[in-house]
């Protein structure tokens, strides 16, 4: 994958014209936008505007759905994800994803964190454990449950589940980390966790997290896209979509008059 | 038309709806629920009760021996024999079943499109309901004579075939139980694993078959119970051979046939080759039933939470 456009592209995710259908659906229409690294991108609209869909293509999990047909050319580090030479598996070991409910694995919090680096061929129990600690540090949850490894991921609580997916996905290094409505089945004290989360979580990695809410949006992103019925119809700076929208539809939907 | 007006006409229905059924329909239940109850203390009752009268008049240490003779003037009644026939043609039985089950089941529920899975499924069902008759024809018939080609010393009556069709035929009950067992495991967890980069086959191996072992191996269990109760076919193509012997390639009984062989008129009631069926009964029942509970208890204790 790695080559010497690489370098060129100064677009972790660079969306060139994406057309995607379910059947005879259309859910995307002609979307186009840029993604840069280490920073936090917001996408936002109403249910069913394609927002899932969007972020599930750009880890090829879209094609779990067999009805699924897409158009146009996604550019990962300037190569289409697409493209014969492109391994999923390596895609989705270099963006991670978080889904919207916390689906841990029916294992130990240990085995979840290193499930991915053990697929991938890590073996040594030190580095493995070493893996762990730090991936789970870097999701806030170590000092939760670092005397409690072995136990069932199943016995943490909603919030502390999601932060061990978080942990889960960081510890196989990815560069982006996907997330699909990440606090939308937790309470807000740990909602704010999480959120406080991002913050760290930028420094390291490029983010694109899609949410509901707006003032969730509106604290933690660096871009926001505006997305309505498989449109894009605004990407910018946040605080110039939420300040400034350049678009009377934006301005409708992020002051609540419809969605 | 108001709501007030639609009020009053489910309030006055409610109030004149006959009740008489929703009293007597529980009870109608109960008697059906109790009658399958009864049916099996009785069942148990009579194993037992003939049984005693067996193991009164026979030692409980010639019963453990290898010499089954039951017919002769000074009979005999070792059941060692028996169970080493049910227990070999069982084993046989599941090492066919297991592999090609579990195969299937992880090809259907993980790699098959919806459109195959349509067809396939069915097919594996109609294999579950041919009658064990059928089966038992097949072994003898066609499956010996073509095992005789590899094995020239096969005995027309052997252990050998007979388990590998009992195999065949456990094959849907282990695939379809298995399948759902896996089919049940949320998508969002496999989805989980495919997120990390794991191909189909690791999050089939690593995941969706740990987070469904229960269901599997309680499928199994009853797999085994299923081999454990079969009759026809082994009674057909396993015969009547009552020698203690580890050689699957001869004839063996298995409890199951030895009741059929003695219930098809040979054994004169009263006598003690007559108790003995009851008491090769209650062995087979326990056996089952024994298999039945580990089977309960294996899914309530290795239930993943999730
Ligand atoms: N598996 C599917 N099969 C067919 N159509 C689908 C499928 N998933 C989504 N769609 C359709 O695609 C469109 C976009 O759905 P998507 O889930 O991406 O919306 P969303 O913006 O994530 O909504 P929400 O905010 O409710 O999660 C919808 O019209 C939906 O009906
Ligand atoms: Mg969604």
């Amino acid at each position: 994958m790695r080559s010497t456009n690489e370098e060129q592209n100064k677009y972790v995710y660079d969306v060139r014209g994406l057309n995607l259908w379910y059947g005879d659906n259309q859910a995307l229409k002609d979307i186009t936008m840029g993604v840069e690294e280490n920073e936090i991108t917001a996408i936002i609209g109403p249910s069913g505007c394609g927002k899932s869909t969007f972020v599930k293509t750009l880890n090829r999990m879209i094609e779990s759905i067999p009805i699924v047909r897409t158009e146009g050319e996604i550019l990962y580090h300037g190569h289409d994800i697409f493209g014969s030479h492109m391994m999923v598996e390596e895609l989705r070991t270099r963006v991670g994803m978080v889904f919207q409910k916390p689906n841990p694995f029916p294992k130990s919090i240990f085995e979840n964190v290193v499930y991915g680096p053990k697929i991938h061929g890590v073996k040594d129990k030190k580095i493995l454990m070493e893996i762990a600690e730090q991936s789970l540090r870097g999701a806030a949850l170590w000092d939760e449950v670092k005397d409690r490894m072995s136990e069932n991921a199943y016995s943490l609580s909603g919030g502390q589940q999601q932060r061990l997916c978080i942990a889960r996905t960081m510890a196989v290094s990815p560069e982006v980390i996907l997330m699909d409505e990440p606090t939308s089945a937790l309470d807000p004290v740990a909602t704010m966790r999480i959120e406080e989360l991002m913050e760290d979580l930028k420094k390291e990695y490029t983010v694109i997290i899609v949410t509901h809410n707006m003032q969730q949006a509106a604290r933690i992103s660096d871009k926001t896209a505006f997305f309505l019925s498989g449109e894009l119809i605004e990407f910018d700076m946040t605080h110039k979509i939420f300040s400034n929208p350049q678009d009377k539809r934006t301005e409708d939907y992020i002051t609540g008059r419809f969605g | 038309m108001g709501k007030n007006s639609i009020r009053e006409i489910i309030q006055n229905n409610i109030r004149n709806k006959n009740h008489f059924s929703d009293k007597v329909m529980p009870k109608v239940f109960f008697v059906m629920a109790s009658i399958s109850v009864i049916t099996t203390f009785g069942i148990v009752y009579t194993l037992i009760f003939d049984s005693i009268k067996f193991f009164s008049q026979v030692p409980i240490r010639e019963v453990f021996s290898t010499n089954l003779n039951p017919l002769s003037r000074d009979p005999s009644f070792g059941f060692l024999p028996l169970l080493n026939g049910t227990l070999l043609t069982t084993i046989i039985a599941m090492i066919v079943a297991v592999p090609v089950g579990m195969a299937a089941a992880i090809y259907l529920s993980q790699f098959a499109s919806a459109k195959l899975r349509k067809v396939l499924k069915p097919i594996l069902e109609v294999l579950a309901g041919i009658p064990t008759i059928v089966y038992g024809f097949f072994a003898y018939s066609f499956v010996t004579p073509l095992l005789m080609n590899l094995i020239p010393s096969l005995g027309a009556k052997n252990a050998l075939s007979p388990g590998i069709v009992m195999g065949i035929m456990i094959i849907p009950m282990v695939a379809s139980l298995s399948e759902d067992a896996m089919n049940a495991v949320p998508t969002i967890m496999k989805d989980g694993a495919l997120g990390l980069g794991s191909t189909k086959l690791e999050t089939t191996l690593k995941v969706i078959i740990p987070a469904s072992i229960s269901g599997i191996v309680a499928s199994i269990v009853l797999g085994i119970s299923r081999a454990i109760g079969e009759t026809m076919i082994v009674t057909i193509a396993s015969g009547s051979s009552k020698n203690f012997t580890f050689d699957i390639t001869q004839s063996m009984q298995t409890m199951t046939a030895y009741i059929v062989e003695f219930t098809s008129g040979d054994a004169g009631s009263g006598t003690v080759g007559y108790y003995s069926l009851y008491a090769v009964g209650l062995i087979l029942f326990v056996f089952t039933l024994g298999m039945n509970l580990i089977a309960q208890y294996i899914s309530r204790k290795y239930r993943e939470e999730y």
